[in-house]
């Protein structure tokens, strides 16, 4: 008897979780995280899709970086200089923002998707060259 | 031969106290590598020209006596010795532990040790560094494995088996990390196959003197001695394996100073190279080498001190040995056009000035107190040390 | 500076004589004005989406007569041009390309020559680097692949040339082609970013703008490359030959 009733619990107690889980989902139940304020891009238009490009920029990057070091090819549409030519927001003052500085194109994603990124330990956050905007 | 019985250590005051001061030394430890990973290395004394510094004397050492502990339970399983097997268990943990310790001071270390899993996989298969990833790695599980056949009554007959496997992955893995140095072939104070067979002879002296001076404290923590006459067996080999590494010192000095080209840098390691030639006689070769052998082979010193103090002065000797190895050997200026004297504003042909910095040393000694918390806790948690036969006098 | 040199196509009312003793006076001129210049450029430039191939081999060829003591202008250039600035800490600031003042142990003989990675083809750096983060590029190009290394130094040891650097604090204000970061080892590039769009290193450039002129790139690969024909014609030399790592950067010989 005692047994069944333990059992009983525990199923109650896994359907009670899995409601709650089901709520947050759909309701919002934990919406007290504000969605990122993504800042307005310099360009026409991204070199591919948004809804791609939400997905999968990080492949594009990364199979990019790998091509150019040891192939030294230097196409622009995947580009990491590129991305930051047309991402990156100027001051009045006509100053570049860096594109991981807060409110900037990278960081505000980052931080609410909670993923560090590691790509401005080295390289340059603010566009100091010309890129081509040709694909 | 009686069947030995194995036991748990004791917890007591004195067991909690050690461990409890050997965990304030490894959070010093962490906090030094957090420390010198996020302000970056210019915190320590390392250098573009001396690039491995205190972190990689403490680490090597480490991991080459980590192949040496083993050696116990390996003259049990493999040659047989039947009077050394209540010492096998402890002998694979220690290596393990001593081994994760090592490993600990070398990640912390790197420039960015956030890219363990990058070091993890991708290899470079010409690297006898990315060879000795797997090598200590392997050797981990090898130990682990070794020490489930000896526990489990059923797998005992696999104890020889496993344990030569042991044993010949372990002199691959002494051979490979003395290799990281003797590959150099742009280093003179390097390059030469002779430390290979110096790393395992290093290895046999470093691994039975941390055997005795750790085993001693465990044991004197449940109240007892190391079994006396193990004891001065293993002092014995002790004794012998310091000077068969002493001989392999001297064979490369002495071939060293036979050749005109290498007159500069023996001057500078024997003679006038400060601090490397003072800790090459004194800590090296007087404490490192002649007095220990002394302590641990003549009849006329036998005390009670003498085996633990000798082996503590061979751990000494090591770690001085280790520094002259590898910051000395850096700190003396490369030759690029030979027959030319060399200077610019990186510091070509000048001896590099080297200090080790607080950073360092929190890393190194964190990583030592790292080794020796996971052996101590070890023991407490699992049945790795011999019950005391009746014939044994207690402490 | 470019290497590619257009040649003006003759119209039909010149006589072809003509413009050969033109184009042959202009090539004469220009080869005693611009030696790092190349007449003709027989293999067009890389288009940017192609890989680089073996058929090219970049070098360098250091001309130890030109190269004055005192004048450190290629490091100069190679620090501005890859944002390579000193933190005043002399022993772990890194530095591509340095001078280095050589004497004559045994004649007293005094000469001054720069120091660089030297892009060896057997390189020991590549050997020993556990990622495989230094590598060697289809064309020559010695370098560091700053995303997988770890920062464990063991190339830095292995470098016959001292010629790697360690950063050893955080970094800002990179430039756009030559990302740099803490943790990372680095060294000379050859200027991969100017070379793979046909231009020609910075230290080079530099050393022409000086005056001296004792820095020659081309490519070895190319037998009618003025590089080519300067190692053939004069005695030069590898650093550490007896290493046997057939450097892509030769020296005259001193």
């Amino acid at each position: 008897m005692l047994h069944g009733l333990t059992r009983m619990g525990g199923m109650i107690r896994s359907f009670v979780v899995l409601f709650i889980f089901a709520l947050s989902g759909s309701a919002g139940l934990f919406a007290d995280v504000a969605k990122p304020q993504i800042p307005a891009s310099r360009g026409a238009q991204c070199v591919e899709p948004v809804e791609i490009m939400r997905r999968n920029h990080f492949e594009f990057i990364v199979h990019q970086r790998d091509l150019t070091v040891h192939q030294g090819i230097r196409t622009k549409r995947h580009s990491l200089a590129g991305c930051i030519d047309c991402h990156s927001t100027k001051t009045a003052a006509g100053q570049y923002l860096p594109v991981n500085a807060e409110g900037e194109f990278c960081q505000t994603c980052h931080t609410y998707a909670a993923v560090k990124i590691d790509c401005f330990s080295c390289h340059a956050a603010v566009p100091t060259e010309k890129i081509s905007q040709s694909p | 031969m009686s069947q030995t019985i194995f036991h748990p250590s004791r917890s007591s005051r004195a067991f909690w106290g050690t461990c409890g001061v050997l965990v304030v030394l490894v959070l010093i430890g962490l906090f030094a590598a957090h420390h010198m990973e996020s302000a970056g290395h210019w915190v320590t004394g390392m250098t573009n020209r001396v690039v491995w510094g205190m972190p990689h004397v403490f680490a090597v050492f480490l991991i080459v006596t980590a192949s040496g502990a083993l050696n116990v339970a390996s003259i049990a399983s493999v040659f047989g010795r039947s009077d050394y097997k209540s010492l096998s268990r402890l002998s694979g943990l220690l290596a393990a532990a001593l081994l994760i310790g090592g490993l600990s001071v070398l990640v912390l270390d790197l420039g960015r040790p956030d890219r363990l899993i990058v070091a993890m996989t991708h290899y470079n298969f010409r690297s006898i560094f990315a060879w000795n990833i797997f090598l200590y790695t392997g050797f981990l599980g090898i130990v682990v494995v070794y020490l489930w056949m000896m526990f489990e009554p059923r797998m005992n007959r696999f104890v020889t088996r496993v344990g030569t496997l042991a044993f010949a992955w372990r002199i691959i893995l002494t051979t490979g990390t003395g290799s990281i140095f003797g590959f150099l072939v742009a280093r003179e104070t390097f390059s030469s196959a002779l430390l290979a067979p110096m790393f395992i002879a290093m290895s046999l002296s470093f691994g039975t003197a941390v055997t005795l001076l750790l085993g001693a404290l465990v044991f004197r923590l449940k109240g007892e001695n190391l079994p006396a006459e193990l004891t001065g067996k293993l002092a014995q080999l002790l004794g012998y394996f310091v000077l068969s590494v002493g001989l392999l010192v001297a064979v490369s000095h002495l071939t060293h100073l036979y050749s005109a080209g290498h007159q500069d840098i023996e001057r500078f390691l024997l003679i006038d190279g400060r601090p490397y030639s003072l800790l090459f006689w004194i800590g090296q070769v007087l404490l490192g080498t002649l007095v220990p052998a002394v302590l641990l082979l003549s009849d006329r010193f036998k005390r009670a001190v003498s085996v633990p103090l000798g082996a503590l002065l061979v751990v000494i000797g090591g770690l001085a040995q280790l520094y002259v190895l590898i910051i000395g050997g850096q700190a003396y200026p490369m030759s690029i056009v030979s027959g030319f004297s060399e200077s610019s504003t990186f510091f070509d042909g000048v001896i590099a000035m080297y200090r080790p910095s607080l950073p360092e040393w929190g890393l190194g000694v964190g990583g030592m107190a790292l080794a020796a918390l996971i052996f101590l806790v070890g023991t407490r948690v699992l049945p790795f040390l011999p019950v005391p036969t009746p014939d044994q006098p207690r402490a | 500076m470019t290497r590619l040199m257009n040649c003006p196509d003759p119209s039909p009312a010149a006589p072809a004589r003509r413009t050969f003793f033109t184009q042959a006076g202009v090539g004469v001129a220009l080869l005693a004005l611009a030696p790092g210049v190349r007449l003709v450029d027989l293999a067009r430039a890389r288009a940017e989406d192609e890989p680089v191939t073996s058929a090219n081999r970049w070098g360098l060829l250091i001309d130890t007569d030109k190269c004055q003591s005192g004048c450190d202008e290629c490091v100069s250039a190679c620090n501005e041009e890859h944002g390579i600035v000193g933190h005043g800490r002399p022993e772990t600031d890194a530095q591509w390309i340095r001078k280095v003042d050589l004497k004559d142990d045994q004649t007293g003989h005094e000469l001054s020559i720069p120091v660089l990675c030297q892009h060896c083809e057997e390189p020991p750096c590549v050997d020993v680097c556990p990622t495989g983060a230094s590598f060697r590029r289809d064309d020559g190009i010695v370098l560091v692949d700053k995303h997988i290394c770890i920062g464990c130094r063991y190339c830095m040891m292995a470098c016959p040339f001292q010629a790697r650097s360690f950063i050893h604090e955080e970094l800002t204000g990179q430039r756009t082609h030559a990302p740099r970061g803490k943790g990372t080892v680095e060294s000379c590039t050859l200027c991969v970013h100017r070379v793979d769009k046909g231009e020609q290193p910075a230290c080079v450039e530099a050393c022409h703008r000086e005056g001296h002129d004792a820095l020659v790139f081309g490519d070895l690969n190319d037998a009618e490359d003025q590089l080519t024909k300067l190692t053939r014609a004069s005695a030069t030399r590898e650093l550490r030959p007896e290493l046997k790592l057939n450097t892509s950067v030769r020296y005259t010989r001193f």
